[in-house]
């Protein structure tokens, strides 16, 4: 039989309390169980970013961990993280620039973003395509999208390039 | 930065209204996606879901000796366990050929693979359940007995067919054709200069981030199947759907909501998509079924794998002469349904030599069935083999006469003022620009300093390398592609536009959105012909239940076809509202116009009557209208291109590179691309879309290829050995753009979704090799990883 361990997690603020089987990946539980469908699930096997989501402010890979390793943990997704405006210039920054087509790996690169943007104000266009590197997009050149972000990171220095 | 700022608002020649037109609009479609408030196939819900897993052969071609489902059938949560005979009952085969390719033959293919599997990965049984994971372990405990058959994995092997894959077939030919303008061994024997190559192209796949999904709903109720399915070809699928599981077409619809990237991987009949509809019949409820992504590797079509050798002729001036080409190409066990698996060969021989003014023209290609994944069209469809054998052996003839290569080609491409052309393979250019797009291109990367800058490199022993690659491309192709041979695929698509009561326009459009903006430059289209502001545009695409019937996305036709659907659509719609207002202001129509969302004055541009107040009295009190006067706020408009079999555009791209001659490995610096996709919609969307384009054009030439070993086990069939394109080792792409409108159709939008993939590996190729130069050494089998250029560093 499955193992099924309680868990309680702070997910995009709120606390939550489930039965979760232990062998569950945290956006399974997310996806199926929480109905929280904008964490994709690309690869499974950690390579693709697109399940990339966010525990205690550090970004992780939503099918690289259990479910049950969140508990006591705070939780947040793309809808969160939506909601609160925490990605909202970046957001805006994606839109104008079409650094989307198909969207599906866009909740995973903007969480990978937003981890660059709070955490290396001095980023080159480099050091922005480096730190994207474990997200994958088929659709754009990832130009745009390191357009966006660049755009972001200077804006935010004040405008100096 | 994007370059729309030197783009005019209208090419000239276009018809086109004023209003959105040229404008880098963000698409408002792409809020929800930004927010993770898209509705994807795997995010739909339903009541009483099951889930289908797949049990797929191990082995590249065996018999089924013995396959017991029983265990499995009694696993927790297991609704049912099916071969493919069970299937078979309810969902009859197909057989993949169509009539224009004479000769081609494939065998019947069923749902699940029935006795025999013909390639490891084949699905044969499946094993629903209540969960996924369910399903899964249900799916450990299914057994088999194999008796393993010979394989054909190499295409050699299968051309010269001692052993034969369906013996039925007779050989393990599935299509060939030859071509000969004649006059070829005369120009080799007159030719000052003779430069022959081969090139090899691995076998790749498209690697869609969300992996192909399906969800099918029947009501026995009604006799009913509703497909929620991540696809490019909506009415295609619910044409597929009636006939092979024998429901009247009119009792299937078929809803694409968001597609997570297709690229053409989506528009092709999958067996465990046929079976997953069939299952949801024989259970009668929901079934889902979603391809992770190992499965993807071995079950999603693979493309290219092509081996070519070409002969090219010139004069010792740099007059090209003649083209010889053959090329030999595999596909997998089955032509794949109802495209064919023919298609990206005969692409091959259409298009090769494509950009050039020489009137002789040779070629052979065959296409040979193997025991691997099939493979078929997937984005730019024979174009980046074409291209780059093309442009490779014309950087060898450049590189023979000691000719700069912007020069050679300068020479060669096709005049400009030449138009109407009929090139030597028989296709015919509307209005191409080469050399405008050559000129702009050279401008654009500062070609002479480039070369400058290489040369005081080299000196340094820095080795960088710029390689250019001409291209056509097919697009917006009429019904010579596909209905011609007998494939229920159309080659028309419609639009309806309807004034609500607001003032709002609802637009319903059988072109699909797979992420490329489709909804996006349809909303600037519909908005600039009815004369509304964007926002008061809604867009409906992607199922069949409402939209028009049309073709849906693929050969880089949405905007050019759909489009133009809709352009047609929204002047009708204007036509119609100005036919109200000049009634209800008792004006001449004559003296009125739609600017803004009101009915104006057309000289003053005085505000006559809101929109919202013509749709009020047109829907609510049509009694204060003229008696017989009855008001049309819904307007159907379709459009199918005829005059040309296809509407050709050129473009050329270039790449600067920098290859360790040490390491092998090969540094992409900046790549450049100019495109003539006739009237640019929205820079900013065509732009990113080439650049994508262009991106897995680099894949496929420098990381990615399905790597199969001699008995046919695909080795790398996942994403941390399979390499993709990351941002970090993609260059900055700048992209330019030359308008040469098709006149075809008012529009004059021509396709862009292809380009970049088409000419990206032929430039990238022919930098590598400028690189290497110095060194005599030369790659021409894509891709092109350290190893292999090691090789031909004779370092390894």
């Amino acid at each position: 039989m499955e193992h099924i361990v309680q868990t309680t997690l702070i997910l995009n603020g709120v606390a939550v309390t489930r039965s979760i089987p232990a062998r569950q990946h945290l956006v399974d539980f997310l996806r199926e169980e929480m109905g929280l469908t904008g964490s994709h699930v690309g690869c499974e096997h950690g390579v693709c970013g697109a399940c990339t989501l966010r525990v205690d402010g550090k970004i992780v890979r939503g099918c690289l961990m259990l479910a049950v390793q969140a508990n006591g943990r705070k939780v947040d997704t793309i809808e969160g993280l939506s909601d609160s405006g925490e990605l909202a210039e970046l957001q805006r920054a994606f839109h104008e620039h079409n650094a989307l087509q198909c969207g599906f790996c866009t909740p995973g690169m903007l969480l990978a973003a937003q981890d660059l943007v709070a955490s290396r104000p001095q980023a080159t266009r480099d050091e922005i395509r480096d730190h994207l590197s474990g997200n994958y997009c088929r659709c754009t050149g990832y130009h745009a999208i390191v357009d966006a972000v660049e755009e972001v990171v200077v804006a935010r220095r004040g405008g100096k390039k | 930065m994007n370059a729309r700022a030197e783009l005019p608002l209208h090419a000239p020649g276009t018809q086109v209204d004023k209003g959105y037109i040229g404008e880098s609009v963000p698409r408002p479609q792409a809020k929800r996606l930004l927010q993770g408030r898209g509705a994807y196939t795997d995010d739909l819900r339903f009541p009483r879901l099951a889930h289908v897993v797949f049990f797929r052969s191990p082995h590249a071609h065996a018999r089924i000796k013995r396959l017991d489902l029983v265990k499995a059938g009694k696993a927790p949560g297991v609704i049912g366990v099916f071969d493919g005979r069970a299937v078979a009952e309810y969902c009859s085969p197909w057989i993949a050929v169509l009539g224009h390719l004479k000769g081609i033959k494939s065998p019947p293919q069923h749902a699940l693979a029935i006795d025999r599997a013909c390639w490891q990965g084949e699905p044969v049984a499946a094993v629903v359940a209540e969960t996924r994971a369910q399903a899964e372990d249900a799916l450990q405990l299914v057994e088999a007995e194999w008796e393993p058959l010979p394989a054909v994995i190499d295409m050699d092997e299968a051309l010269e067919g001692k052993r034969v894959i369906h013996p039925d077939l007779g050989d393990n030919i599935c299509f060939k054709r030859e071509l000969d303008t004649g006059g070829v061994d005369e120009a080799f024997a007159k030719a000052d200069v003779v430069v022959e190559e081969s090139y090899g192209f691995g076998r790749h796949t498209g690697v869609c981030l969300e992996g192909r999904a399906i969800l099918a709903d029947y009501n026995a109720a009604e006799h009913t199947l509703t497909v929620y399915h991540a696809t490019q070809a909506p009415h295609m699928m619910q044409d597929i759907f009636s006939r092979h599981l024998n429901i009247p077409e009119a009792n299937v619809r078929v809803i694409a909501k968001d597609v997570g990237g297709s690229y053409g991987i989506k528009v092709h009949v999958y067996a465990d998509e046929m079976a997953t509809a069939a299952l949801s019949v024989m259970l009668r409820r929901p079934v889902k079924f979603l391809a992770d992504r190992l499965e993807s590797f071995v079950s999603d079509i693979h493309a290219r794998e092509h081996k070519v050798k070409v002969r090219l002729a010139c004069t010792k001036q740099g007059e090209i002469l003649a083209f010889d080409l053959w090329d030999l190409t595999a596909i997998g066990p089955y032509s794949v349904y109802p495209r064919t698996s023919g298609i990206e060969g005969n692409q091959v021989v259409n298009l090769t030599g494509g950009p050039y003014k020489h009137k002789q023209y040779r070629a052979k290609m065959q296409v040979v069935f193997t025991n691997k994944n099939v493979t078929c069209q997937y984005r730019a469809v024979g174009h980046p083999i074409a291209v780059a054998l093309t442009e490779g052996i014309v950087d060898l003839a450049a590189a023979k006469l000691g000719m700069d290569p912007a020069e050679f080609r300068r020479k060669n491409l096709i005049p400009d003022d030449a138009y109407p052309y009929t090139f030597a393979s028989g296709i015919k250019f509307e209005k191409l620009s080469h050399h405008k797009t050559l000129g702009r291109l050279l401008e654009l990367m500062d070609y002479q300093k480039l070369r400058a800058e290489q040369a005081s490199l080299r000196k340094q022993g820095v080795h960088r390398g710029i390689g250019l690659a001409a291209m056509i491309e097919v697009t917006n192709p009429s019904p010579a592609f596909y209905g011609v041979g007998g494939a229920r695929i159309s080659a028309q698509d419609g639009a309806t536009i309807r004034l609500d009561p607001t003032g709002m326009i609802t637009v319903l459009c059988s072109v699909t959105e797979q992420g490329q903006g489709a909804e996006g430059v349809f909303a600037q289209i519909a908005a600039s012909a009815v004369g509304v502001t964007i926002d008061k545009v809604r867009l409906t695409t992607g199922d069949t239940g409402v939209t028009p019937y049309g073709g849906g996305t693929w050969a880089s036709r949405g905007a050019g076809i759909g489009g133009e659907a809709v352009l047609q659509a929204g002047r009708a719609l204007r036509s119609n509202i100005l036919d109200i207002a000049a009634v209800v202001l008792n004006m001449d129509k004559a003296e009125l116009d739609i600017v803004g969302n009101e009915v104006v004055n057309k000289l003053t541009l005085e505000s006559k009557l809101p929109l919202a107040e013509l749709g009020r009295i047109a829907y609510f009190r049509p009694d204060t209208l003229p008696p017989k006067f009855q008001s049309e706020l819904t307007v159907t408009r379709h459009y199918t291109p005829r005059e040309y079999g296809f509407t050709f555009t050129n473009g050329i791209q270039a790449s600067y590179v920098e290859v360790d001659s040490d390491t092998g490995f090969v540094k992409l610096l900046k790549h450049w691309c100019v495109e003539d996709c006739g009237t640019v919609i929205n820079p900013m969307l065509v732009d990113e879309q080439i650049r994508g384009g262009i991106v897995q054009g680099i894949g496929a030439a420098l990381f990615e290829e399905c790597l199969y070993d001699a008995e046919g086990q695909l080795l790398n069939g996942n994403m941390a050995d399979y390499l993709v394109p990351m941002a970090a080792e993609m260059p900055d792409i700048v992209c330019a753009h030359v308008e040469t409108p098709t006149k075809q159709s008012e529009l004059g939008a021509k396709g862009a979704g292809e380009a970049g993939t088409a000419g990206a590996p032929g430039a990238v190729m022919n930098a590598i090799n400028d690189a290497l130069a110095p060194f005599g050494a030369r790659v021409t089998a894509q891709p092109f990883t350290p190893e292999r250029i090691l090789q031909a560093l004779r370092k390894v």
